[in-house]
């Protein structure tokens, strides 16, 4: 037995055949050309698009793929022919306050289901769980009669004052972390001496900084690409449009401008490119939390 | 704490049912809402013309694209386990589309795909297709248009399934090889057990995402209607363009709703919604049961 314990590691070390080296390496060839094809079309779109954003406009409506000449001038004229900026800054009003309400209300929700005990907590969570899994569409009618009778359709206020009373998939995803945190860390605190909210915003809240982060990255992220709830209550009213909602007419105000349509594409998609290269580790924290622990 | 959690409450349990007192009314919003009883109802399941070819619409997404696009997303992410050099760009690059902004990325593939003009249709002529798809304007290839822009945009799921392949012990294929399972066998007897929680949750994603689909359709029927789309003027043309072919329920229900303020009708079609997706979430999960496969204990 002794013998054929120590082999292995000879094994690994000695080198295989030449037949199976060559299968191996072609395979590793075949598997490396098919990723390299699967990138190549997932990059292809923005490419096609770039391309037709520098186009004049008759060129856009042509055959051809490579613009001649290089019109820079288009991105400049989005910003005048649109007020793609009075939607941005829609936008960050909503996304911020918004931001800002997902934050302050679902921490200490999550907090309460994740680390405190009391009678119906189970009950509460399964609400957030149906919450998370409601199509919007199931609660949309009562509320937009509430808010028609407000007065507040048109205005962002539908938008951001619910999630200032939680937000289901930032609970969710706050309550994963938050059962992470040792509990040794909260009965010290305790006995020390602090009240639950003190140990909520000193200890819970610098421990879930990773979390917090990924919470309103996520948050800002839904904010800009949401269009079902912003068509809904400022749809109407141009003056409230948010980015999405002004993406989506600008095609029906300048008809065969393609080269005009895709650059506002682009610039519309550029934020949240960038936010993406600043935020990286947020976004892999919050994916992973709440999909391979859920 | 507390205020919030009622609060959060109020904003679940409100909404349903305040919407099921209202599916038996007749409310506009201007005038007051009057009791018809099952009326609605009755509509719903036998008069109205328009919901077989919406809830139609709404199956293939759950029956063909979800499916697709679960697959979809497993197969880059086994590729991408596989790549030697380069695997963080590469990943990068499959992760992106899933951010951007879902407008954004409709618009993208009106444009990409418009029969005439566009550089898809151009490249196949260069090719030598001669009888080119009409994509998004062609009630066959419509569908089949925005389950390529749904495939565009699988990263999140890839992400996950990636992080859990990577996940699998190492001497669980070490061992399966051993016993002289090929890379098949070991992808069939070893990591697909051992992942099938991860699926479970792409699917019953994907499910719950195919039954409030909105944006895409809506987005894609206005552009390539290439009708003035503003609130107000509402052609029948642009209802799910080409011919109801992109008229899916949430659509339906937008239309009902929002467009035409039948507030009555619009919540009777909520409550269906929300029955249906209550139905096939359970079915999922307990059909779950046999396939997927709990590491350790029961949970």
């Amino acid at each position: 037995m002794t013998a054929v314990a120590e082999q292995p590691a000879e094994l690994v070390r000695r080198k295989p055949p030449a037949a199976v080296r060559r299968k191996r390496f072609l395979i590793a060839v075949a598997e490396h050309s098919l990723l390299i094809a699967a990138a190549l079309a997932f990059l292809a779109p923005v490419v096609f698009m770039a391309l037709t954003a520098l186009m004049t406009t008759d060129q856009a409506l042509s055959p051809r793929l490579w613009p001649e000449p290089f019109q820079w001038s288009n991105f400049a004229e989005v910003f005048h022919k649109s007020p793609l900026l009075h939607w941005t800054l829609n936008t960050m009003i909503y996304a911020g306050l918004a931001t800002l309400g997902v934050v302050v209300s679902s921490v200490p929700v999550a907090y309460a289901l994740s680390r405190l005990r009391w009678k119906g907590r189970d009950a509460v969570f399964v609400v957030v769980l149906v919450a998370l899994m409601l199509p919007p569409q199931v609660a949309v009618v009562p509320l937009y009669v509430m808010w028609a009778k407000l007065h507040l359709v048109g205005t962002l206020w539908p938008l951001i004052i619910p999630v200032w009373l939680g937000d289901a998939f930032a609970i969710f995803l706050l309550r994963q972390f938050f059962l992470t945190i040792p509990q040794e860390y909260l009965d010290a605190a305790r006995v020390d001496g602090c009240g639950e909210f003190r140990i909520l915003t000193t200890v819970v809240v610098r421990l879930a900084k990773p979390a917090i982060a990924a919470v309103s990255l996520f948050s800002v992220l839904y904010c800009f690409n949401d269009f079902f709830l912003p068509l809904l209550y400022v749809g109407e009213n141009p003056d409230n449009w948010v980015v999405s909602v002004g993406l989506s007419q600008f095609r029906s105000l300048h008809q065969v401008q393609w080269n005009l349509v895709m650059a506002a594409t682009l610039l519309v998609m550029l934020p949240v490119i960038i936010l993406f290269f600043l935020a990286q580790r947020a976004f892999v924290e919050g994916v992973t939390l709440t999909g391979v622990k859920g | 704490m507390s205020p919030w959690i009622v609060g959060f409450l109020v904003f679940v349990a409100y909404p349903i049912a305040m919407s099921a007192f209202l599916s038996l009314h007749a409310y506009d919003l201007l005038s007051p809402r009057r009791w018809v009883g099952l009326a609605n109802y009755r509509y719903l399941f036998r008069d109205d013309p328009q919901i077989w070819p919406a809830v139609r619409n709404t199956l293939w997404l759950i029956v063909i694209a979800v499916p697709c696009q679960v697959l979809f997303a497993f197969g880059i992410a086994l590729l991408l386990t596989r790549a030697r050099t380069g695997a963080g760009v590469f990943r990068t690059v499959f992760y992106l589309p899933a951010l951007a902004p879902p407008v954004a990325a409709t618009l993208g593939f009106v444009y990409l795909l418009n029969p005439a003009t566009g550089p898809v249709n151009s490249l196949l002529q260069k090719v030598g297709v001669e009888n080119t798809p009409l994509w998004f304007n062609s009630p066959e290839w419509s569908k089949p248009s925005l389950l390529l822009l749904g495939m565009w945009g699988i990263g999140n799921i890839m992400v996950i399934f990636l992080a859990a392949v990577l996940d699998v012990p190492r001497h669980l294929h070490e061992s399966a090889e051993l016993d002289g399972a090929g890379s098949f066998q070991r992808l069939r007897y070893v990591t697909l057990p051992l992942i099938s929680p991860v699926i479970l949750f792409a699917v019953v994603l994907g499910v719950i995402q195919a039954l409030q689909y909105f944006t895409q359709a809506y987005v894609a029927a206005a552009v390539a209607a290439g009708q003035a789309s503003q609130a107000g003027t509402v052609s029948n043309l642009e209802q799910g363009y080409p011919e109801g072919s992109t008229l899916f329920y949430p659509v339906l229900l937008y239309y009902h709703g929002f467009r035409f303020f039948n507030m009555g009708y619009a919540s009777a079609m909520a409550m269906l919604l929300l029955a249906v997706s209550f139905l096939v979430t359970l079915v999922i999960v307990r059909n779950s049961r046999r396939w997927v496969h709990y590491q350790g204990a029961v949970r």
